[in-house]
Order: C-alpha cells, then sequence, then structure tokens
C-alpha cells in the first residue's frame, strides 16, 4: 500500500478525546467503513470545532493532545479518521487500543513531546498549517504561513514495518 | 529478576519477537460479539481469506443489540451466526442462551488461569480476574487472532495495586475500583498491566473480582490481572474437575503463574479502603469519582442496573437488599438486565426478579442494550441514569445524556429517592 502521510492540520486542543466522540456508538451498526464517513467527531463539543465544517472536510493531519481515543477498543475510530482521508495523528500520548489500530490499519499515530505539541499549536496563529511527513527518516515538518517547524518523531521498528507493510493483516499473513 | 504475573504468562506464550520489544503471543482464546467481529469477517472474506485457525478455541456470542432491534443489526447477527456455523464454532450463543459477553464467557469456565484471551470489546481486561492476560482489541487484531491465533503487544509493564483494610458495610468492589481510577487518572495506566492484589482482594468473590479488572481500561490499563486462588479454584471447580485429582493440586497448579516476590513494578500504589464510602461520577470521565454524598441533590431520571460492569447475581442480590419492601420514586424508571441466563433463572428462584418489579423496575433479556445507548433504555437530552456501568463518557447511554457510575447498591438508592444517594442514608 503507497499512502501519502501528512497534508492540511486540523487542531484538537483537548487531552482524552475518547471514541465514543470520534465515532459515537449508534453507528456501529454499520458494516462498512465508508458509510461512517459523515459521522466523524460528530459528538465531539469543543470550541471552535465543528463537525461539518470546512477545516474538517479539508484535514489530512488532527494534532492534539493527551488521551487520543481512549474509551471503547472500536477500530471504527481511525475508520472514520480513513474514510475522510486523515491517515496522520499527532498527538503528546493515545490510549493504547486505538494507538495500535492506527497501526494495524498502516496509519501514522504520532507521538510528540508536550513542548513540541505546544509549538505546533502555536502555529496555528499563522493560520492553515501543512504538515509533510518523512516516514523514512521520522521527521515532520510543519508549515505556517510564516514559519516552518521540523520535528524528529520516534516510532518502534514494528510500528514502522506495520505502516510499510499496510497494516497488521498483512504482515502477519507474510510471517504466521 | 522475578517476573510478574503477567510477564510469565508472556513467556509461555511466546511465538515471535520480530522486533526487539514487540511479543508475538499465541491465543488460548479469541472472543466474539456481534459489533466488532462482522467487520472482520467480511474484511477475511474481501481478502479471500475466509478462515479460522481453530474453532474450540474461538468463543461468539449476539450480546450488544438483541433481539435484534431493527435491520442492520439484524445483519450484523446474521453475519456473525452464518461465519460460526461455517466454520464449526460450537460456542456461539444466540437469543434464548446469550448474554453479555464479558459476563458469559468466564461463567461456562471459558477462561482459565495464564490464559492469553482477546476479544474486539476494550473490557475484555475482565477475564483477567481469573489470572489470565485478557486485552480488549480492535477489529484488526481480531482478525488476525481469528486467522492465525496471534496478537503482537509491547513488554507487560505491571502497576501494583496493594488493596488493605476493611471495607465498611453498603462498600463494595466497584467503589474500590471507582476510587484506584480516580488515583490514576483516565490514563494512569496507559500501556500498563493492573495488577490487583491485597487482603480485600483476597477476600473477594469471583463477581467481585471481575468487577475491578473490568474498569481497568477506564485507566488506560491492557488488562487488569488477580493471582488464581481458591476462590478461583472453587469457580472454576465444575469445569477442571476431570483435570486434576483435588482442589488442592488445582490451586498447587495455577500457583505457578503468581508474581515472584523480586519482580518488578513500574508503580506502585497501596491503598486502604478502610475509610473509603460509596463512590459515584460526576462530569464525563470515569476518573471524576467523588462520594455519593457530594452528589446527592443531583436528580436521576433512570436507574440502570446490568452490564459485564454490575450484572452479576452478587450486584442484582445487594440491589435488592436495598430494594427490598421499597419503590422506586414517581417519576423514576428503572431498567434491570441479569448478564446472562444463567443469572436471569437464579434471580428469579431466588426471589431477586419480585422484589425489583414490586419496586416498578422493568426487567429486560440479558443484553448490554443501554449501556452503550444502543437499545433498552437509551436516554433522552438533558436526562440522568444512575447506572452500575463502567463508562460515563458524554452522549454514552443516548446524546445529551448523562450517566453517573456507581454500585449497584447505590444505584438503587438513587432510584428510591430520585436523587443520587448513598444507600447508608435511605
Ligand atoms: S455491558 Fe457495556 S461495557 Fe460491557 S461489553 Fe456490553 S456495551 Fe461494553
Amino acid at each position: 500500500m503507497n499512502r501519502t502521510f501528512g497534508g492540511p492540520a486540523i487542531f484538537l486542543d483537548r487531552s482524552d478525546i475518547n471514541t465514543d466522540e470520534i465515532i459515537p456508538a449508534r453507528y456501529l451498526t454499520e458494516v462498512t467503513k465508508e458509510a461512517l464517513q459523515p459521522y466523524l467527531l460528530e459528538d465531539l463539543t469543543l470550541e471552535g470545532f465543528d463537525p461539518r465544517g470546512e477545516a474538517l472536510k479539508q484535514a489530512a493531519v488532527i494534532v492534539t493532545r493527551k488521551n487520543f481515543g481512549c474509551g471503547s477498543s472500536r477500530e471504527h475510530a481511525p475508520w472514520a479518521l480513513e474514510v475522510n482521508g486523515i491517515y496522520t495523528v499527532i498527538a503528546e500520548g493515545y490510549a493504547r487500543i486505538f494507538r495500535q489500530n492506527m497501526f494495524n490499519c498502516g496509519m501514522l499515530a504520532i507521538e510528540l513531546p508536550a513542548a513540541d505539541i505546544d509549538r505546533l499549536f502555536a502555529l496555528q496563529q499563522q493560520g492553515v498549517v501543512t504538515v509533510a511527513v518523512d516516514l523514512d527518516r521520522q521527521r515532520l515538518v510543519a508549515a505556517g504561513s510564516r514559519q516552518e517547524l521540523s520535528f524528529d518523531f520516534p516510532l518502534s521498528p514494528f510500528d514502522k514495518a506495520l505502516v510499510k507493510a499496510g497494516g497488521w493483516v498483512e504482515f502477519a499473513d507474510a510471517r504466521y | 529478576m522475578g517476573q510478574t504475573i503477567a510477564e510469565k504468562i508472556f513467556a509461555a506464550h511466546l511465538r515471535d519477537e520480530p522486533f526487539e520489544g514487540t511479543y508475538v503471543l499465541d491465543l488460548d482464546r479469541v472472543l466474539c460479539h456481534e459489533i466488532t467481529t462482522p467487520v472482520a469477517i467480511a474484511d477475511l472474506q474481501w481478502r479471500e481469506k475466509d478462515r479460522v485457525f481453530d474453532p474450540t478455541k474461538i468463543k461468539a456470542v449476539i450480546d450488544h443489540v438483541t433481539p435484534a432491534k431493527d435491520s442492520k443489526t439484524a445483519v450484523q447477527g446474521k453475519i456473525l451466526r452464518d461465519w460460526a456455523g461455517r466454520h464449526g464454532i460450537a460456542d456461539f450463543f444466540d437469543v434464548g442462551q446469550n448474554g453479555v459477553c464479558h459476563v458469559l464467557f468466564p461463567e461456562k469456565g471459558f477462561i482459565r488461569p495464564g490464559f492469553t484471551v482477546i476479544m474486539g470489546d476494550s473490557h475484555t481486561c475482565t477475564h483477567g480476574a481469573f489470572g489470565a492476560f485478557a486485552a480488549g482489541v480492535g477489529t484488526t487484531d481480531l482478525e488476525v487472532g481469528i486467522l492465525k491465533g496471534v496478537c503482537a503487544f509491547r513488554k507487560p509493564v505491571s502497576i501494583l495495586v496493594n488493596i488493605t483494610g476493611q471495607l465498611q458495610e453498603q462498600v463494595v468492589s466497584k467503589d474500590v475500583i471507582l476510587y484506584v481510577i480516580k488515583q490514576l487518572g483516565v490514563n494512569g495506566a496507559t500501556d500498563r498491566v493492573i495488577e490487583f492484589r491485597g487482603p480485600v482482594v483476597d477476600a473477594m468473590s469471583m463477581d467481585a473480582r471481575m468487577t475491578l479488572t473490568n474498569m481497568a481500561i477506564e485507566a488506560g490499563g491492557t488488562s487488569g490481572i488477580c493471582w488464581p486462588d481458591a476462590v478461583t479454584v472453587d469457580y472454576l471447580w465444575p469445569f477442571i474437575s476431570a483435570d486434576y485429582p483435588s482442589k488442592e493440586a488445582a490451586l498447587a497448579d495455577f500457583s505457578k503463574w503468581h508474581s515472584d516476590p523480586d519482580a518488578e513494578y513500574d508503580r506502585v500504589l497501596n491503598i486502604d479502603v478502610s475509610d473509603l464510602q460509596p463512590q459515584v461520577t460526576f462530569d464525563y470521565k470515569p476518573d471524576c469519582v467523588t462520594n455519593a454524598r457530594d452528589l446527592r441533590d443531583a436528580p436521576v431520571d433512570q436507574v440502570y442496573i446490568g452490564t459485564c460492569t454490575n450484572g452479576r447475581l452478587e450486584d442484582l442480590q445487594q440491589a435488592a437488599e436495598v430494594l427490598k419492601g421499597r419503590k422506586l420514586a414517581p417519576g423514576v424508571r428503572g431498567i434491570l438486565s441479569p448478564a446472562s441466563p444463567k443469572i436471569f433463572r437464579e434471580a428469579m428462584e431466588l426471589g431477586i426478579l419480585g422484589i425489583f418489579m414490586d419496586a416498578g423496575f422493568c426487567i429486560t433479556n440479558p443484553t448490554c442494550g443501554a449501556c452503550l445507548g444502543m437499545s433498552n433504555g437509551v436516554l433522552a437530552p438533558g436526562e440522568a441514569c444512575a447506572a452500575t456501568s463502567n463508562r460515563n463518557f458524554q452522549g454514552r447511554m443516548g446524546q445529551g445524556g448523562m450517566v453517573y457510575l456507581m454500585s449497584p447498591a447505590t444505584a438503587a438508592a438513587s432510584g428510591v429517592k430520585g436523587v443520587v444517594t448513598d444507600p447508608r442514608d435511605l
């Protein structure tokens, strides 16, 4: 699978955004990923955030705080991101299952220290922020209108292998 | 260096270490329900890999919405049912035999000390009460589990929660775990196994232990885990009596999973529960926990007793003790969902269901239903529910609704008063 990571970012300034907020349980009766597309983040109440707004429509990257994706194990959460063209999340930390689900789907859950996340949020004041990800070098560049910031990010060899393989099913099937 | 119980289970199940710190484990149980499994089945079919690694190790149930409430949930049930039939999965539980997964599967004797267990459900940590390593996973992990019987985890770093003291009257394991989550915070145990130990845990029944381990995930924990002991052996005896000459022999065997005295913990939390009062949550995060008395004027529109946290017989008994000879406050709706057919029948035979009905409760079939706002008791915007479940996220039981988490006795007392109530104040 040849996916490109990066693009316009949307900023969600809260910790502990849970999977019920990312995709509410009432949509778990859907059996296709595509059906989740209109409902991403529908239950998130956050000042300045509109689940039906242009910013979310344009976004390819989410930048957020701590413990993103806590709560239920539903992989519908990363799928709802995927079908909306968001393959990259940058956060200070994740709930374990959500994080694993992201990599299992061949998507990126990048973890950065609090200070770096703060700098990313500050960049937002310059308008639209665009993120470019270099997976091999484990480096991301975030560009505002006047300034560019770059960060190295850690990625375990296993997580990297999953992203490169296109997910855990492909990896496991080739190996076990 | 000694090993924790989780490390011992990892060592005994290690299939592969593809990279340093990544452990691919052989699985003893892959558990399935109708919400997260159909998507895995559809994907396996699409990949032309519609196979299962071992039908005897896969157990499946329709529990979240059952009987089906509409065409979509009917299709989810049908996909699971057809798949179980196609692959000869004998332990498949459908309408009439079904109950909440984390209650039903242990009750059938499927979970044993030292087992590795996954399920596409975050509260799979419940099964750690038996001394198993049990983790909730997403659909892709579930899919690989079904196909290959393996799952990958990071090194199992553990937090030891040592619970001492003497619980007061009307204070139970639900109060203990809410208090522990308050101490740890919603991500205090992320990527950690929570090992529950101490005299208070030793004195708990399996029902009470499952309430503890059930909520490990609310602190971010990968799994909650208790040491298998004589209580575990007694519970499992009907299922293991052919494997061991005596209960003592079973206990001796299970003891091999106990953590070594010099095992290493990331953190040790000592909690004396002697002064602990009945606890409740406020707000929309499970670590927002306070004494029930602090919330005593908060009105409730509905009481919900059931779920994988507190829908077991002991829970129903505790609520019935409070409800006996009393009635729900005018305007309060009461919903009881015994979590399995066995519990339903026992509660019926013991007269517990009668007590609930006399108090004005509606009794539903065993199902998750209202717990995740899907059926049988969804809240309207602005309504509040005193619930024995495990999650109080915004909209969890219905868009715009508020959920207060608490023990069965506290929920029953709150129903009687119509406001959040410490059961000792009735
Ligand atoms: S009872 Fe609630 S928490 Fe438990 S498995 Fe069902 S939906 Fe999940």
